[in-house]
């Protein structure tokens, strides 16, 4: 499958000091549903198409090219050495200095009593038994699956983001802005996928970009550029959802009935995700919440209770001075 | 190396057990501290202009101090807990209705403003117009301050706090009102606190309440409120609260028994902020508050 090419995109004329604070009413910005076109919405006149992520998990090999690329090109520091004990990860989870996880599942796939329990690996003398490897892994089915924000429709980190840090870019990816992020960690629980974080000895968030800066010169993202499999591909979103329509068809055709895609419908939680996946397992196997919705969906619900209850305390303490002087 | 649980809860999936959500980076005591002081500051406002208006000047000048004294603690702990406190001033380049955050940091600042003014012109005796007026205006946005906590933390993806949202405000507010009441009774001569103790019994029946109904709706969600420190704290403050109640009843016009009770409220208060908040990082933490309502709902729309 070739790569996408993107046609480089003239600068917007207004980046700083524009998107943010376009965004900040809630007038014309919707905070939930199907919303085709996220820049418009965020105020940018004649924006270039969304550009988004489609990772193929069927074709992941787990090499974590990714990871590295994404570490390499965006200066990422590094997190440490632990050994998880889960499978090959040894990154554990998306983070402020993990913009690109590989997960790795391993599932038995036939029930572990049937397996004669004779031989026990002891060392031995000799060349392996050329089978050896082929007998070892069956009975064993292995996911891997590169995870990375999602940059949703309607993003959480984003509206809640009081200092306007958070903005939507032209391609209408989600990007934080570390020379105005203050700190807060607001967008940290609010991410429904658990992305977004804070640098402990920083203070700030970080996350995945998209590669702001190189498709502002028309590059793919480091991620994809490096993936050696196309299990990340790149590409405006329009495009890449019908790939991945094509691609599931094809799959469930192969009898692979448990290729899915997850993040890719524009009526789910969150208004669906820039950057979406097929998997082969639930959502939550690999770490992904099952049904996301954007917290923001509920806050005009969430103000009129507030307003309630203030108007409450109110009254209420104006009638204790009511009755009985002493 | 930290001990990591490998096994995952056999009811449901999970990536070997580890959570979904990044649980809240807010520091302890700072936020629950500051849920406190916003509800105490808030509350104190509306009951300082109020004991103002009938001339009780005692509990004025008591719920003036807790006013502001609760708003300028509250700023103080907010910016501490910033990762980068320096730009605190960042929260006010922006007003975003879709931020509780932002919402909240314009209720603050100008409350923080009038409240101090208003208590400056009741110690000094300056400018008692402009004094008065000040404080109107910080009773005006007091219930504002009470209540707005309750929609930032109810506004993230935290299973127990976003599921609460419907009585989390009522839950502030009547938590607010009693420790605002709490602390005016410890203070105030018998006398003029007979506000204070209805809003106190007001209050903490309200805040009672609205928890009892939330974690009575909440079903599964509701665990991280009953079980561990949180569970325990929520015992302890349903205590004092009853406690609190019964001495004010019983014994409202003895001035120490009314400061005890005084004390009891504002102490439950206070343990039910911190339990509050411990609670959403525990349903955070725990991969099963985000993965098994969720799957119900996907299996429900399936079905259908």
């Amino acid at each position: 499958m070739p790569k996408p090419v993107t046609k480089p995109v003239t600068k917007p004329e207004s980046r700083k000091g524009g998107a943010d604070e376009r965004q900040a009413g809630m007038s014309r910005q919707q905070l939930s549903g199907p919303l085709h076109d996220v820049s418009t919405d965020a105020g940018y006149a004649a924006p270039p198409p969304r550009m988004g992520f489609f990772t193929d998990t069927s074709i992941c090999i787990g090499c974590k090219a990714c990871e590295v690329a994404c570490k390499e090109w965006n200066g990422v520091p590094d997190d440490g050495l632990t050994l998880t004990g889960m499978s090959y990860d040894n990154t554990a989870a998306l983070g402020a200095d993990t913009w690109r996880h590989v997960a790795f599942v391993e599932q038995p796939t036939a029930p572990p009593a049937a397996a004669p329990a004779t031989d026990l690996g002891m060392p031995g003398f000799g060349p392996p038994d050329p089978q050896g490897g082929l007998e070892a892994d069956a009975g064993v089915r292995w996911l891997m699956s590169s995870d990375v924000c999602k940059h949703c429709t309607h993003a959480a980190c984003l509206d809640v983001c009081p200092t306007g840090a958070l903005f939507r870019t032209e391609f209408g990816t989600v990007v934080v802005q570390p020379d105005v992020c203050n700190g807060c960690g607001y967008c940290v629980p609010a991410c429904p996928y658990g992305v977004i974080d804070q640098r402990k000895e920083d203070g700030r968030v970080f996350k995945c970009t998209l590669c702001y800066d190189r498709l502002s010169v028309g590059e793919e993202p480091a991620c994809a550029k490096a993936c050696p499999t196309d299990s990340i591909q790149f590409g405006e979103l329009d495009e890449l959802r019908e790939r991945a329509e094509r691609r599931v068809e094809d799959l469930h055709s192969r009898g692979v009935d448990v290729a899915r895609l997850y993040g890719q419908d524009p009526e789910d939680g969150v208004g669906g995700d820039g950057a979406f996946f097929l998997l082969l397992d639930e959502p939550e196997v690999y770490g992904l919440p099952p049904d996301p919705v954007v917290t923001t969906r509920d806050l005009p619900d969430i103000w009129r209770h507030v307003g309630k209850a203030a108007i409450g305390l109110l009254g209420v303490g104006a009638a204790t001075f009511l009755g009985r002087r002493r | 190396m930290k001990e990591q649980r490998l096994v995952p809860d056999p009811d449901f999936s999970s990536y070997y057990g580890r959570s979904i959500l990044k649980a809240p980076v807010w520091k302890q005591p700072d936020v629950p501290l500051y849920l406190y002081l916003g509800g105490l500051a808030g509350a104190s406002a509306v009951l300082a202009e109020g004991a103002a208006a009938s001339n009780r000047p005692a509990l004025q000048r008591v719920a003036r101090v807790s006013a502001a004294g609760g708003a300028a603690l509250g700023t103080v702990a907010l910016i501490h807990d910033l990762g980068r406190p320096e730009r605190f001033l960042n929260m006010l380049r922006v007003f975003k209705p879709t931020s509780p955050l932002s919402v909240g940091s314009w209720i603050l600042t100008p409350f923080a403003a009038f409240s101090s003014a208003a208590l400056a012109s009741d110690v000094t005796g300056l400018a008692p117009r402009i004094g008065r007026l000040a404080g109107v205006g910080a009773a005006a946005l007091g219930p504002a301050l009470a209540t707005y906590t309750a929609a930032l933390i109810c506004n993230t993806a935290v299973p127990a706090w976003h599921e609460g949202y419907r009585e989390m405000p009522f839950l502030f507010a009547g938590s607010g009102a009693a420790a605002a009441a709490g602390i005016a009774m410890i203070a105030t001569p018998v006398d003029e606190a007979a506000p204070a103790r209805r809003l106190a019994l007001m209050g903490t029946a309200v805040e009672v309440a609205a928890g009892e109904q939330m974690q009575r709706r909440l079903g599964m969600v509701a665990e991280p409120y009953q079980q561990g420190r949180p569970g325990r704290f929520l015992n302890a403050a349903k205590a004092l609260s009853v406690a609190a109640a019964a001495g004010t009843l019983l014994g409202g016009r003895s001035r120490a028994v009314s400061a005890l009770a005084g004390l009891a409220y504002t102490g439950a208060s206070v343990l039910t902020r911190f339990a509050v908040f411990q609670a959403g990082l525990a349903s955070a933490k725990d991969p099963k508050y985000t993965v098994v309502p969720q799957r119900e709902r996907v299996d429900r729309t399936l079905s259908r």
